[in-house]
């Protein structure tokens, strides 16, 4: 698992492909703290947070589309089922590699926490609180978008399938407005990504929006896996 | 070192290899035979644990490859078919990596010292460096050859080595194989013969699924002829040449060649089912007073042994 994971990680900064995510979250996260705090003259980073919500749903699919499908692709998924190595270790060390690149790009907002400190008095739990929702929201969402890729041999397939889940994921917000059948909308309502990320923004940390997202990551990994030894028995 | 049995393994309602069952031995170096599509592949994929079989069991070193995956896998080296490199590595970093991944010792000293004696040993030492997609396609495969050996692979498995090199890189390459199987166990996939014939010293040759033959290169011949074939070169007239091989009653069969040597005849002579015609053939003609230019036995290539083998399978598939 960790020689999948060191090779990953090195795989990103080799290409062009961490550094562009990483560039796009700091640019992003450097904009909205110039225009909002800076400008704004305010240390208040929920905004920014808030913010960072779309930008991570549309960079995560990016980030993860190569992992599983470009082995498919190269056929290098034959070394890898061939070596030593459970499924569950591949997947779990390209799932970390992706971990340790989003955690690089979203760590720009604590860069700009610490920036405001200067100015004026942060509030401290709140922006960890923004930082563990920000990450755990990540944790999810990598786990998604990794099984995604594992399904296709095509990252352009893989990345589209990522946005799509990443947009329907946003708007079941709005569909719950719109169902008439309680149980849908609750089921929508408890689905939702942003309903879970929302209290994290205030600084609230509550443990089963915690358990959610972990819950939803350790589901997505366990059926990659599966997918993987599938793909022996067939 | 390897156990094979009853080994199926079906593709929906295909059937790709049907109840395979041999065993190699430690440092045996066994050709793995058969037409594009008989099962090669298949059979290799399980034999490193790629895919698993619908029935039957493998046991590699004494693992089995279904129970205790990874101690399995751990002894094998595999060299697939069509191999991909991350190409955006550099040999010793690639090589390095897959210590990584097949568990090699930790120790830096150590893995650089066996890292440098596996490029050493594939020739690939003055481009440890380079990245591997700058490489050429004889070199790349001498990149997969040498990660087949990282870690002292007790089986070494080699699917089509040889395919897409040119003459020097396939000489090269089954020199390396031959190298290998004095310490290892080698199984090599081929559908050139003449590859196999170079390599191994047995055969198992897989037909539609099947075993067709398993068994030491050189039996792979005998098992097939049906008589002894031998060509001459007699001198004299054609006529006088096939009244003398008339007379013989042990000959079954005898046709005419084209003519190589003026004032001589060429013939193709086949013995009965047994019988060894040659002390025959030497005294018919000397009792006629004919010279006996030349005199060896037809030599049965392998092309042909293998394309009669595959072909009663086909007409026993059919029986069926």
């Amino acid at each position: 698992m960790i020689s999948i994971f060191k090779r990953e990680v090195r795989s990103y900064f080799r290409t062009p492909l961490g550094y562009v995510i990483v560039a796009v979250a700091y640019f992003f996260s450097g904009y909205y703290f110039f225009t909002y705090n800076l400008y704004g003259n305010t240390t208040d980073l929920t905004k920014l947070f808030e913010l960072l919500f779309p930008i991570v749903l549309f960079l995560v699919p990016v980030l993860t589309m190569r992992l599983m499908s470009e082995e498919k692709r190269s056929k290098t998924d034959q070394q890898l089922l061939t070596a030593p190595i459970s499924r569950l270790g591949i997947i779990v060390g390209k799932y970390l590699s992706a971990v340790v690149v989003f955690l690089i790009a979203i760590s720009g907002t604590l860069v700009d926490a610490i920036i405001a400190s200067f100015y004026g008095k942060v509030d401290w739990p709140c922006v960890i609180g923004n930082f563990i929702g920000l990450c755990l929201l990540g944790l999810a969402l990598i786990a998604i978008c990794l099984f995604l890729s594992s399904i296709t041999e095509s990252q352009v397939i893989a990345a589209v399938l990522g946005f799509a889940v990443s947009l329907f994921l946003m708007l079941v917000d709005a569909i719950s407005y719109v169902v008439k059948s309680n149980f849908l909308k609750t089921f929508f309502e408890y689905i939702s990504f942003n309903e879970r990320y929302s209290p994290f923004t205030l600084g609230i940390v509550e443990l089963q929006n915690v358990l959610f997202f972990l819950t939803i990551a350790a589901l997505f990994i366990a059926i990659s896996t599966a997918l993987l030894e599938r793909k022996r028995w067939n | 070192m390897i156990e094979v049995n009853n080994l199926v393994k079906k593709y929906g309602d295909k059937v790709a290899i049907d109840g395979l069952s041999f065993n190699i031995k430690e440092g045996e170096v066994v050709g793995l035979l058969g037409l594009n599509g008989a099962g090669k592949s298949t059979t290799m994929n399980c034999l490193t644990g790629y895919i698993a079989p619908t029935e039957g069991s493998i046991k590699i070193g004494g693992y089995d490859l279904l129970k205790d995956p990874n101690k399995a896998k751990k002894i094998i080296g595999y060299l697939p078919e069509i191999f991909s490199f991350y190409t955006d590595m550099r040999i010793v970093e690639y090589l390095d990596y897959v210590c990584d991944i097949k568990g090699f010792t930790k120790d830096k000293k150590a893995r650089k010292e066996h890292i440098e004696a596996i490029c050493q040993q594939t020739g690939i030492s003055h481009l440890s460096g380079r990245m591997i997609r700058n490489l050429s396609k004889g070199y790349k495969q001498r990149v997969g050859f040498a990660q087949a050996l990282i870690g002292n692979p007790k089986v070494i498995i080699l699917d089509e080595p040889t395919v897409g090199l040119d003459p020097s890189q396939i000489i090269e390459i089954r020199q390396l194989i031959k190298d290998s199987g004095k310490e290892s166990t080698v199984i090599v996939s081929s559908h050139i013969l003449s590859e196999i014939q170079a390599i191994c010293s047995r055969i198992i040759l897989i037909h539609e699924g099947h075993i067709a033959f398993d068994g030491p290169i050189e039996s792979i011949g005998k098992n097939i002829t049906e008589g002894r074939e031998v060509i001459v070169r007699v001198k004299g007239k054609r006529e006088d040449v096939e009244a003398v091989l008339k007379s013989i009653p042990q000959i079954a069969s005898f046709h005419h060649m084209e003519v190589k040597e003026p004032g001589c005849e060429d013939f193709t002579v086949e013995g009965k089912e047994g019988s060894d015609i040659r002390e025959l053939l030497f005294k018919g003609f000397s009792e006629k007073g004919m010279t006996l230019l030349q005199l060896y036995g037809k030599e049965i290539s392998l092309e042909s042994t293998f394309l009669q083998l595959t072909g009663q399978e086909r007409k026993g598939g059919e029986k069926k």
